[in-house]
């Protein structure tokens, strides 16, 4: 399983990774796995706000849906369009191709200390027995 | 048997038909002068077809169905029984099956004493102080139990926010919560797959409009705790909904409303025998006590003296949740059975049920793996394979199910349980049928460990094969277009 060592992690399996003044959001490789094929992305709208693990998406499989919790609080300012038509790029490519949203960070400071590290994503995946 | 049937559309020829009709002697009106002109078509491209051809593909197209009148049907959760034949005849009268509910009162008291009959038989299957027969089924049941509770609340000045839902439940339960407004809480389950009591204690509050429980729980197991867990609800003043979805397990034994569960749903078409799944409708049915009483939707049937009328005198009443009074065919099915079976009828059913249920379990342990090593009710949850094999999920082995000949479990739920694969008997099985299903679960299970592609294959024998539901999902094709 691949838990990059240079992005921060959520318990609910979203990933985060500071690019410039923007956070990059997505779901963990380990999350494409339990979900299986997914086949279905929805995500907000540009623009929109959304606290700190607010939903701000829902992402099916054919297995389940599930709903996605961003990592930070802030606004909304892209989300991967790809997903609409290749929604199987979260399954291929979680970290890079199959990102979900970037936003604009309203409480940096103190939020982004509060992620976990690969380190204890790793812990949170092992006590809950799935690694 | 060819093994694909076209559609009908794919059968058309121009210009086939079953029957020439005469001439219409109503004057023609031009579409362009009544309808307007976005909703005008060009054409409407209808199969067309003589009379056998619809004949033949219509019953090819029923023969692929897999029914309980086939085999073996142990989709747990579902209450596969058997629908005794003598239920579609009692519907079948034309007292019952020719009349019409705008009727006048007078004309139909056989049809509204059998309504108030099938209440007052529930009601003593159940406990409780009164019932609607409204509801379409089981989900459409918990809308109305969960409306009645906001009801109540709204009456006491405050509709509370919360509702608390075991991770155990029905997907249905938390939508009907937020379809009532309510925020629904999860209880995580303890280690014997019951209410963790702790978490609940913590999540209790004056803020709580309910608790929505299953009883026994989804994962075939009674809620030991179920008075207690009551008794905390009332406490802070939160009622508690049973979801009756596996109400088999308890029929004649249990009755929910001494419990203390405040409101319960019945799926006539699971526990009572009306047609479930495809050959519905449905049928629910809503019983409450005092509590709730006041709240019930309108119509009731009220009996005064052996006349019976629809008495819609009921002030605080949630109003109407169904088009009339339910689907009344499946109400004189699920009261032929009542009466079939007997009080007494009913309890052995119940208890051959668990039975059955615990069989199972038992003799298929040392090859599935029991995650809850406890007694069961009317149903079985394992966690996959025991031995497990590479590559070789749950959904293998229920898809090799079909090559034995049998309908495939319950796979993937309760969500609680990895690779689940969750089995209901129900008590219309005997043992002959059980033991041929546990040695077919056996032999899968001796295939997953020496020839795993017979279950990654599986299954061969069926029409299809297994079909691709991600292509499916993502670039469904969901109606026939004519070629180009």
């Amino acid at each position: 399983m691949n838990i990059p060592d240079e992005l921060c992690y959520t318990k609910e399996h979203e990933w985060a990774r500071m690019e410039d003044d923007l956070c990059v959001i997505g779901i963990t490789d380990f999350a494409q796995g339990e979900l299986g094929d997914i086949v279905y992305v929805e995500l907000p709208q540009p623009g929109t706000h959304v606290d700190m693990m607010g939903e701000f998406g829902v992402v099916e499989s054919v297995k389940t849906a599930s709903d996605l919790f961003s990592p930070l609080a802030g606004e909304i300012v892209e989300v991967n369009d790809e997903l609409t038509d290749n929604p199987e790029l979260v399954n291929d490519s979680p970290y890079e191709e199959g990102w979900m949203i970037k936003l604009r960070p309203s409480n940096l400071d103190e939020d982004w200390p509060t992620l976990l590290d690969a380190a204890g994503y790793e812990a949170v995946l092992a006590e809950s027995g799935a690694h | 048997m060819e093994n694909t049937e076209p559609l009908i559309f794919e059968r058309s020829s121009p210009g086939r038909h079953g029957y020439s009709l005469p001439e219409s002697d109503v004057p023609a009106v031009a579409g362009g002068d009544t309808i307007p002109a976005h909703w005008q078509r060009d054409s409407l491209p209808l199969p067309e077809a003589s009379e056998l051809d619809v004949v033949r593909h219509f019953t090819r197209l029923s023969q692929r169905n897999y029914s309980i009148e086939h085999g073996f049907y142990p989709l747990g959760s579902c209450t596969m029984k058997y629908n005794p034949k003598v239920n579609d005849a009692t519907a079948g009268l034309p007292g019952f099956s020719f009349i019409h509910p705008d009727q006048p009162e007078s004309t139909i008291q056989g049809a509204l004493a059998l309504m108030h009959n099938l209440s007052q038989a529930l009601m003593k299957i159940t406990g409780y102080a009164n019932c609607s027969l409204q509801p379409a089924a089981g989900a459409h049941g918990e809308l109305c139990g969960v409306l009645m509770i906001r009801a109540h609340h709204v009456k006491q000045g405050n509709p509370r926010r919360k509702m608390i839902i075991p991770d155990s439940a029905h997907g249905t339960n938390p939508a009907t919560a937020a379809m009532c407004g309510y925020t629904a809480i999860e209880v995580p389950s303890n280690t014997q797959g019951t209410v963790d009591m702790d978490a609940l204690a913590a999540l209790l509050d004056e803020d709580v409009a309910g608790l929505m429980l299953t009883v026994p729980n989804t994962l075939g197991l009674f809620e030991q705790d179920i008075v207690e867990i009551c008794r905390m609800a009332h406490e802070v003043g939160a009622l508690v909904y049973c979801d009756g979805a596996n109400m088999n397990a308890l029929l004649g034994t249990v009755q929910p409303a001494a419990l203390g569960l405040d409101v319960l749903h019945l799926n006539l078409h699971k526990t009572f025998t009306t047609p479930h799944g495809g050959g519905g409708p449905g049928a629910g049915a809503i019983c409450v006590n005092e509590t709730l009483e006041p709240y019930l939707p309108v119509p009731l049937v009220s009996e005064d003296d052996g006349v019976y009328a629809w008495d819609y005198d009921r002030p605080d009443s949630i109003g109407r949740i169904h088009s009339f009074y339910g689907n009344f065919l499946n109400q004189v099915r699920a009261y032929t059975y009542i009466c079939t079976l007997g009080l007494e009828g009913i309890k052995r059913a119940g208890e051959y049920a668990v039975l059955n249920a615990n069989y199972l379990k038992e003799r298929l342990r040392d090859a599935y793996a029991l995650r809850y090593d406890r007694t069961c009710m009317h149903e079985v949850v394992f966690a996959g394979l025991k031995e497990k094999a590479e590559g070789v999920r749950t959904l293998d082995v229920a898809k090799r199910m079909i090559d034995y000949g049998f309908h495939p479990s319950t796979v993937y739920f309760p969500l609680i349980v990895p690779e689940a694969l969750m089995i209901e008997p129900t008590e219309t099985e005997n043992k002959d049928t059980l033991d041929t299903f546990i040695a077919a679960l056996l032999a899968i299970a001796e295939e997953a460990q020496s020839e795993p592609d017979k279950l990654k294959d599986a299954p061969v024998s069926a029409p299809v094969r297994r079909l691709d539901e991600t292509t499916a999902a993502r670039r469904p094709n969901l109606r026939w277009q004519p070629p180009e």
